[in-house]
């Protein structure tokens, strides 16, 4: 609880630090991630707490977003009607896929939530009323009335610093609920939780629901971010970013997703934008290959730290 | 539809087909006997494809390149497997998932450093440019022709070193129970090793055959890998007869959709929603064939666990 105030009054602090020294930029870079941060946090909700490794979360994470990005273009710019309709239509799409897709299991499943997040990006990239394959540009960003206008980065980074508060407090919530410790018990030893008279189908495909509605309002959030939907967010190199994310962070756990957003994303960007002498002086245009640093972070990640980061801060677990 | 054209399609999806094969049986085989998701695999596809490039251009010779850009790649496998892949076979698949999307960075970046960012041309050898005429009066790219015969060469060899030799028999047994060989003594560490550089010689092939055809650039390992899990898991993982047959299905559907479905959608719909729904669906349609396999046969179609 204490780790979770300090946490988030750093991210408080955050953007007016850069205000201060006139870095904007990082806000908006700020936001960027904590919206990555949601997304990931609703994948980590089916992989790491219901053993479910979805593929295909970028369907859910684009639905949004395209919902957002078609209401606004079609007039309804305001975020009251359009992020609702963005969860419920990620949370409908869900309720398609989880209930086709949870009959199958382990790699069957991984491929068959792929193959429908699939199916989803090639249908977007042929609406050509609504972009197509260049994507769709919106007007602005949402509009919320109240006298609060989200077209500030300021505003805006608030915004979602709220709602990554609300899902994170939500998840911690949800797994501690019964509903969680059934969730749990299905993932440990799915038979037995059948045998004591659960539904356990049932409750899979809740949980997958509750995951893709999530996911459904970072697509909004992150179709807002740039005022532009394109279809790689679709795409399944961003259902493997997402998962990358979470594997990163730390499967199975509340912070797993924030972790592996941040550090992903920003160590992508540190590379890019800072200049570090003594690699420099080593391979003078090493920031073109921005890639290869991030996989190699990535790989001795793996190697040193098999739990994923949160692994690295947690507690020994009494099992 | 003429005849000609539906022959001509269905030569073309066979060629895909067949190099979707050359990748397929090494992911299944991974897959299948060592239990690990190498998303990589599409890296050394790509790695072969570019060692191809260089070969030819240092030897000037495509026949004397070929070879050397199997080698190379079939190399770089074995180094991989020895160095890295085979602590990650005991830690679970989403850890093999995340440190190969890391190699998969890292190859691109590699390859970015190597070769540049613009895509390479590959130029098939030079007595195999024009077209033959097939019987039928059809004209078609004898290079194609030659990808086709290669293609069925190693498909033949594949299975009966599979299913004849003694180390296939050791495949085999690792692919159906991998304790089980073990407790019969097989030295599993050294067949993991060679079927993984076996693996990474059968993706050189698929890069260097596909290489004049498509192009020769970062990133096309990536879009033709998921291709090839589709490939695995419609025949089931760890059948090599599997892989065999879901490629030849899914070169086929992908490629006779893409043709077909525009010509097919045009005759019944208004022509600006065909032009759009048809390659759409045509890219759709390999899903919904993995989608509707495993609906009806969950383990795939020639499952290799008995």
């Amino acid at each position: 609880m204490k780790r979770a105030l300090l946490v988030f009054l750093v991210l408080a602090i955050f953007p007016l630090a850069m205000q201060a020294i006139d870095a904007m930029f990082y806000v908006s870079l700020a936001s960027r991630i904590l919206i990555y941060a949601i997304a990931a946090t609703s994948l980590n909700l089916v992989l790491g707490y219901g053993g479910l490794v979805s593929f295909g979360h970028a369907a859910f994470f684009g639905a949004g977003a395209f919902v957002v990005g078609i209401l606004a273009v079609e007039g309804v710019p305001s975020a009251w009607i359009a992020w609702p309709a963005a969860v419920a239509v990620a949370a409908l799409a869900a309720l398609v896929i989880g209930a086709m897709s949870l009959r199958t299991r382990g790699v069957y499943f991984i491929m068959i939530t792929l193959a429908f997040a699939q199916m989803i990006y090639y249908i977007f990239v042929s609406l050509k009323t609504y972009g197509g394959d260049d994507g769709l540009s919106m007007p602005g960003r949402s509009t919320v009335g109240l006298g609060v206008n989200l077209r500030n980065d300021l505003v805006w980074y608030y915004v979602v610093l709220a709602l990554l508060a609300a899902v994170l407090y939500g998840m911690h919530r949800l797994v501690h609920s019964r509903f969680g410790r059934v969730i749990d018990a299905i993932r440990e030893n799915e038979a037995r939780a059948e045998a004591i008279g659960f539904p356990v189908y049932r409750y899979k495909l809740l949980c997958f629901v509750i995951s893709g509605a999530v996911a459904g309002l970072a697509g909004a959030l992150i179709a807002n971010q740039g005022s532009y939907v394109s279809p790689s967010l679709l795409h399944w190199i961003q259902s493997g970013t997402l998962m990358i994310m979470v594997i990163l962070g730390g499967v199975g756990t509340l912070w797993g997703g924030l972790i592996g957003a941040t550090v992903l994303l920003a160590l992508e960007h540190l590379i890019a934008d800072y200049r570090i002498g003594w690699i420099a002086s080593l391979a003078p245009n090493y920031q073109d290959h921005a890639g290869l640093a991030v996989g190699i972070v990535l790989l001795t990640i793996v190697m040193l730290a098999p739990q994923g980061l949160a692994g690295l801060f947690a507690r020994p677990k009494e099992k | 539809m003429s005849p000609i054209l539906f022959l001509e399609q269905a030569l073309n999806g066979v060629q895909f087909g067949l190099m979707l094969f050359l990748l397929a049986a090494g992911l299944t085989l991974v897959f299948g006997i060592m239990d690990m998701i190498n998303l990589a695999h599409g890296s050394l596809y790509m790695i072969g494809a570019y060692f191809m490039a260089s070969f030819v251009q240092m030897t000037g010779s495509f026949w004397l390149g070929l070879p050397l850009a199997l080698g190379a790649t079939a190399l770089v496998g074995a180094v991989l497997e020895v160095t890295l892949l085979r602590k990650l076979y005991g830690r679970g698949h989403l850890t093999q998932v995340l440190a190969t999307f890391a190699l998969i960075l890292i190859a691109n970046e590699a390859v970015r450093i190597a070769w540049g960012s613009q895509p390479i041309m590959l130029n098939p050898p030079p007595s195999l440019t024009g077209p033959v005429t097939l019987p039928g009066g059809l004209h078609y790219a004898s290079y194609r022709l030659l990808i086709i015969g290669v293609g069925t060469l190693v498909a033949v060899a594949l299975y009966f070193g599979v299913t004849k030799t003694r180390v296939g028999m050791l495949v085999r047994a690792g692919a159906s129970n991998r304790e089980m060989a073990v407790a019969m003594g097989v030295n599993i560490r050294r067949l993991f090793t060679i079927v993984f550089a076996l693996g990474a010689a059968l993706c050189a092939l698929a890069g260097a055959m596909l290489g004049p055809i498509l192009a020769v650039q970062v990133g096309m390992g990536e879009n033709i890998l998921i291709l090839a899990f589709v490939v695995i898991v419609i025949g089931g993982i760890g059948s090599i007869r599997g892989a065999f047959v879901g490629a030849l299905l899914v070169g086929i559907v992908d490629t006779s959709g893409r043709a077909f479905l525009p010509i097919v959608f045009s005759a019944f719909l208004p022509p600006q929603l065909a032009s759009g729904a048809g390659p759409a669906i045509a890219s759709v349609l390999i899903y919904v064939l993995m989608a509707g396999v495993l609906y009806f046969r969950p383990q795939g179609l020639f499952p290799a666990r008995g």
